[in-house]
Parts: C-alpha cells; structure tokens; sequence
C-alpha cells in the first residue's frame, strides 16, 4: 500500500561494515524494506505459501540443473548413456537427476496451485493486471523449458514427445514448415534439434528468473491481495513480513520438501514413462505417445478437435486467454468469496480441468474423447462467457470493512 | 505432407496398442518398501543366470566387472570373473588392436557385434539390452519375472506364429525369445534347486540391481531425510503458532 511508509534505513545498532555499504549501495536496506519490513495483509491463509514455494523451486532447479549440465553430453550418440553415467558413476548423481526430474512435477504443482488462487481471489484484477500477466509468461517458459528438458536424456518419450510437438508448428498456413525446420535444425528430430533444445533449456530458467524479478517488483508496489479480496486500508490490516511470513513460508517450504522427497527417496520414477529409459529409436515408435502429466490438459484440448490446425490453436488459446483474464472479469467484488455464482462456476472449472488432464492421457475416442470435448467447451465458456456475463447479473454478497474485521468474524464463527 | 502423415499416426497408434496382457505375477520381492534391501545371494545366483543363460542373447552394456562388488563379489573374486572373458584392445605401440584378458574396468562382455548380427541370429527380433529393463517396462520386476515364468500352451482361439512363443504376459502374446529357462539347466554354485520360478527370481533380482544400483543407499537416505523433514516440520508448525499468537493480543 502506497501510504504505509515502506522505505525503511538500517537500523542504528547494525553493523558498521553494513552501514558503509549501505552508505554508499543501499541494498541492505531494500532488503529490509522488501523482505524484511514489508507491511503484508494480515489474513493470507496457506494458499498464499505458494509463490514462495515457486521461487525456492526455480532456485533448486537451476541448482541441480546446473550440476547435471557438468555431466551430460548434449549428443544423439552418448546423451542416454551420459546420464546413465550421472545415475551410476557421478557421487550422488542419482540423487541430482532425481530432484531434478520430479523438481518439474513439483514445480508444475504449485504454480497450477499458485494460478488457481489468483483465479479465485481475483488477483488479477485491477491494479494487479501486470503481476498477472507475468506470471502467465513464466508459465509459458516453464512449459517450453520441461518440454526441452525432457528431450535431453534422448529416451523414446524424449524423442517421440519432441517429434510429435515439434510437427504441430507444421499446422500454421504458409510459414509453418518453415518453423519446423527451424526447430529441428534439420528436416527431423536428429542431433541439431537435442544441441538447441540443450542450449535454449540452459537459458530460459534465467530468463524465467528476469520474469520473476519483474512479478515481484509488480507485486510489491501494491502489496498482496488477500482473501477477502479488500484492499488493506488501515495500518493495523497489516503486518511486517518477518517474522510472520518467514516462519509460515518456512513451515509451507519443510512441508513440500517432505513431499518432494518422498518421490525422491521411494518413487523417483512416480511421474515417468518407462519408455523413456528405452534408448531413443527413430525407427520404432512406441505404441503410446503421451506427453508429461503437466501437459495432459492442453493436450486433451489439441485432441478435441478433428482438425489439426483447429487443434493447435485452440491449444495455444488455452494459455493465451489467461493473458485477457483482468479484462474478461466485470465483476465489482474481487474475491471469489463473495461471489456465490462465480464460486459455482468456479468449482465446475476445476472439475473441468482434471477431466481434461483425464482424458489428455487417454486414447482419443469414444468416452474420453466426448469428455475432452466438453470440458473443453466449458474451459472456454468459463472464461469467454461466464465471466464477463457473472460480473452483470450475480449479487455479491457484503464485502468486510477492514482485514480484522473480516478475522475477528471468522474466529468468532467458528 | 510427411509432418501430417506423423500427426496422423498419432493420433490412430494409441487405438492400435495390443489387446490387454495377463495380470502381472507378483513377488514380495526383497528389495520393494521403504526398507528394501537386495539379497546378496539371491544377486549372486541370478549373476550366474544372467552369465550361463541370458548373455549368450542379451547385452548389458552400462554395467562393467567393476560393479559386480556392488552384488557381494570382493575385488579379486571380480578379476578373476573379469579375467574369463578376451576384450580387444588397441591400438598399441605397432597400430594392431589385440586381445587380452578382461579387467574389471571393462564393460560386460557383448554376444553380438551389432544390432544387425543380433538380428540376423535371433530370427529379426533383437534381444533388448538387460542393463535398464525393471525400468523400462511397466511393472518393472514382476513383469520379468512374469514374463520367465509365463510361456504357455496357446489357447486355441490364438493363432500359432512360426518361430514365436505364446507368452500371455508379452504385448504381443507371442515372443521371439525361445522359453530361456528349464529346470537343472544350471547347477548354482551355493547349491540351491535350479528350477525356473528359483532362477526367474534370481535372474530378475539381478536385474532390478542392475536398473538401480542405488536402491539400498537412496532408501537408507530417504528414511533419515524424511524423518529429519518431518520433525523439523513439527517443530515449524509450533513456532509459526507462537509467532502467530503474538498478533491476538
Ligand atoms: C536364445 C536367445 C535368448 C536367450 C538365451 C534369452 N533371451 Fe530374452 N529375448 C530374446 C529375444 C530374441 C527377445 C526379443 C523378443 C521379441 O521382441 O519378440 C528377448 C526379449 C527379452 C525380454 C524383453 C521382453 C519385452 O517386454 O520386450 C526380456 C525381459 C528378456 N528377454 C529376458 C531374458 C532373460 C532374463 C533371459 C535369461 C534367463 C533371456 N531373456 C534369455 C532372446 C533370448
Ligand atoms: C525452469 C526450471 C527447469 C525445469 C522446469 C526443468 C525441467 C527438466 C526436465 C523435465 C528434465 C527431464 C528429466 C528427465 O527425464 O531426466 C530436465 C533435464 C535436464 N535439465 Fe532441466 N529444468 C529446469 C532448469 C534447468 C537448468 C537451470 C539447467 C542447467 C543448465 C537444467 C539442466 C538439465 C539437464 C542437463 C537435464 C538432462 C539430464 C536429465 O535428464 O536428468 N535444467 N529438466
């Protein structure tokens, strides 16, 4: 909020090397400001643990990333068996490729999580549409960086999925070829296509860093939504972000490492294919193509539609349309909590979504075909025709003061 | 033109996949649950099978000797076994490749030249490589083991298939790989019964060594890490509470 006083000094009994840093860089004191002061609503339930959980999880990834990079062979002929090499031979190698490759579920995870809780609090809404909107782009690298990761260890998903994905670009009129041979850097998937997706994977976690730079700096200007939805209006509706939300950011962070390294330790293959331990084979194809789980919705939608150029852009508007969202929403109240019809609409929306990533890792016919389809339609309706029309003709119902009101009433509540 | 012949055998090669397979046999094996540990000698007999049976078709290329210490074997047990096989080296000093005695650094000995020579011996059917295979088939271990144990009369409705086998548990239901194991074909040398359900155990706990090696170790780390992450998340969950009760006065 603009008028709690967010620039903040060091204060007078710190350390006289950190007072003539700051002096001179004053980084210590915008840590301060930022991470340390940084006056937050004081009624975020568990659902805002996510975006913290997101960023710790870019870092572990770029982490372990990195490492694996030191050992792996970015070439047709040795890219398996260099990271067979990492399980076997590098010290706690399997350890690194293990936290690596379930780390892309885990992230998947809680950004989905993270997204649906925009959705639902209305996070996007004015004056948070940019915020928004970054996030979504992030979501788009992230999706292209799994993807191209998940080519590297050159196993017949890697090759498949890419050889599959890449003939999609074929789709679009005049220029689409053109782009597929791009993409390949050749006239299929063959070693040029594993050296870029290997560079491009290197380089777009950094850029997702840059997004996630501009998120929060978006984010800080005017603060955290919360769940009532009400902008923090008195100063008493907020709180220094440390040590309330360090410790519950911690408390979220043990929590999902437990779980993370549960997949790690006694399933680390949970999220796999074992295809993808079979050596890539450009002359066998194995007999189901599925992409990872994170893609299944978006690929349920591609599959919906009989026509192939239909398909693709109706998938690629499935995450497009996130970016109109902030415009799409004409309701006054920004959270869903008041929103008795949207909460409906929004319970169905879920639903939708899992049926999608159902039927996305099932054959495209019959049951599962019809489900794709119409969780599809309702995908769209959701936010092409719901959400403008809810906005008119739903009565909120009455929206709290102040943040401690709306906290003292649920207490007394329960 | 060719890109949408591609998308279109995606979209019809799910609809093509096999009719469903037996369900898999399972066995408790030693190494399943958070506590698994290999059988040591259980390991070393499949060895055995692998090296007397199996290797004369299948390669394992990621392992060498070397690793035969991660089943029990001590170092001078793995030069001797190393020792057994002749591996071409070269070039030396003239520019002539040559042959010597195994070293435990070399990798596992290899029936086939190629892949074409494997083919050509195994009437077109390549036998897979072993090194990853509880890995790379769905149900992992048992599904080898199902698969040993597997071969059967055909049923009268499937139609017989020259040079293959019926094996209900195989997606196709007929295999190329003649039925691998009879019993007695091998005598172990720490005398246990040689009969097929003894060797497919053993041959396929070997195997799931060889896929993850790290299995022992990974599990004994996962156990403390995640006792550590769970008190440490008890411990958390009280502080954030005293932290947070400082805001209701
Ligand atoms: C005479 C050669 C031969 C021997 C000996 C042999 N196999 Fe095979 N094996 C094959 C061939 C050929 C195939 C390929 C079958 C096909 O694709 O139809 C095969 C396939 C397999 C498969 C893969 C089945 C699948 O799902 O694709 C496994 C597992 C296997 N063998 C295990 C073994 C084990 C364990 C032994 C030793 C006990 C063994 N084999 C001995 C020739 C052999
Ligand atoms: C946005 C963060 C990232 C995501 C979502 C991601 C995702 C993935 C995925 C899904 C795989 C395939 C895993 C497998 O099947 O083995 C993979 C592999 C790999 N990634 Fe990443 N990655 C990220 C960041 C990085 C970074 C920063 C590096 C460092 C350069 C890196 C290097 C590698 C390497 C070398 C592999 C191949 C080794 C392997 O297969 O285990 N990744 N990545």
């Amino acid at each position: 909020m603009a008028n709690v006083k967010k620039s903040s000094t060091l204060s007078k009994d710190s350390n006289r090397i950190a007072k003539w840093i700051d002096y001179r860089l004053p980084i210590l004191s915008f840590l301060k400001a930022e991470a340390v002061d940084y006056p937050t609503p004081r009624n975020l339930n568990y659902w805002w643990n996510f975006g913290s959980l997101a960023g710790i999880t870019l870092v572990i990834m770029i982490l372990t990333g990195i490492w694996l990079a030191m050992h792996y062979t970015p070439h047709t002929a040795h890219a398996f068996e260099s990271v067979e090499r990492i399980m076997r031979d590098v010290n706690y190698g399997w350890l690194l490729r293990y936290i690596h490759m379930n780390g892309a579920s885990m992230f998947f995870i809680v950004v989905y999580v993270h997204m649906f809780r925009g959705l639902f609090y209305g996070s996007y809404k004015k004056p948070r549409e940019l915020l928004w909107i970054f996030g979504v782009l992030i979501l788009l690298l992230m999706m292209a960086t799994a993807f191209m990761g998940y080519v590297l260890p050159w196993g017949q998903m890697s090759f498949w999925g890419a050889t599959v994905i890449t003939n999609l670009f074929s789709a679009i009129p005049l220029v689409g070829d053109s782009i597929v041979t791009l993409l390949w850097g050749g006239f299929s998937v063959d070693n040029p296509t594993l050296n870029r997706f290997f560079a491009l994977h290197y380089l777009f976690p950094f850029l997702i860093v840059g997004l996630v730079f501009l998120h929060l700096v978006a984010l800080h200007t005017h603060g955290s939504n919360n769940p009532t939805g009400v902008e923090a209006k008195k100063p008493s509706d907020k709180i220094p972000f440390h040590p309330y939300y360090t410790v519950k950011d911690i408390l979220g962070l043990v929590i999902f490492l437990t779980i993370w390294g549960a997949f790690v330790f006694f399933a680390p293959n949970f999220f796999g294919e074992p295809d993808n331990y079979i050596p890539a084979d450009p002359l066998v194809t194995p007999p189901h193509i599925v992409p990872e789980w994170y893609f299944l919705p978006f690929y349920a939608i591609l599959r919906s539609i009989p026509d192939k150029l239909g398909g693709v852009v109706l998938m690629f508007s499935a995450v497009f349309v996130m970016f109109i969202i902030p415009w799409l929403d004409t309701s006054p109240v920004r959270s869903g909590r008041y929103r008795p019809l949207y909460k409906i609409a929004y319970v169905f929306f879920l639903v939708a979504c899992v049926a999608l990533g159902w039927a996305g890792a099932q054959e495209a016919e019959g049951v599962p075909l019809l489900v794709s389809r119409l969780a599809t339609a309702y995908y769209f309706a959701f936010f092409l025709i719901l959400m403008p029309v809810l906005g008119f003709i739903e009565k909120p119902l009455p929206v709290p003061e102040s943040l401690q009101e709306s906290k003292r009433k649920k207490g007394a509540g329960r | 033109m060719r890109s949408f012949f591609l998308y279109l055998v995606f979209l019809t090669v799910p609809s093509l996949a096999m009719e469903g397979t037996a369900p898999l046999k399972t066995v408790d094996w030693s190494f399943n649950g958070i506590f698994g540990t290999f059988d040591r000698a259980s390991l070393q007999r499949g060895f055995q099978v692998y090296k007397e049976v199996c290797a004369s078709c299948h390669s394992m290329k990621l392992l060498s000797y070397r690793n035969l210490e991660g089943i029990g074997y001590t170092p001078n047990q793995v030069k001797a076994i190393a020792q057994t096989y002749e591996v071409q080296d070269g070039p030396n000093d003239d520019g002539e490749m040559f042959m010597r005695p195994g070293k435990p650094k070399d990798r596992f000995f290899q029936p086939y030249a190629n892949d074409q020579a494997a083919r050509a011996a195994n009437n077109g059917a390549l036998p897979p490589d072993l090194s990853l295979i509880t890995k790379a088939r769905e149900g992992g271990a048992d599904y080898v083991y199902s698969l040993l144990t597997g071969y059967a009369e055909a049923p009268v409705n499937e139609k017989p298939m020259v040079g293959l086998y019926y094996n209900p548990y195989f997606s196709a239901h007929w295999i190329a790989m003649i039925p691998p194991l009879s019993d007695d074909m091998i005598e172990y040398q720490d005398g246990t019964p040689a009969t097929v359900d003894q060797m497919a155990q053993d041959v396929t706990t070997f195997l799931a060594w060889a896929s993850e090696p790290e299995i022992e170790v990974r599990k004994q780390w996962g156990f403390r890490i995640i006792i550590f992450l769970f008190i440490f998340s008890i411990v958390m969950f009280f502080i954030n509470a005293r932290i947070w009760a400082r805001l209701e006065k």
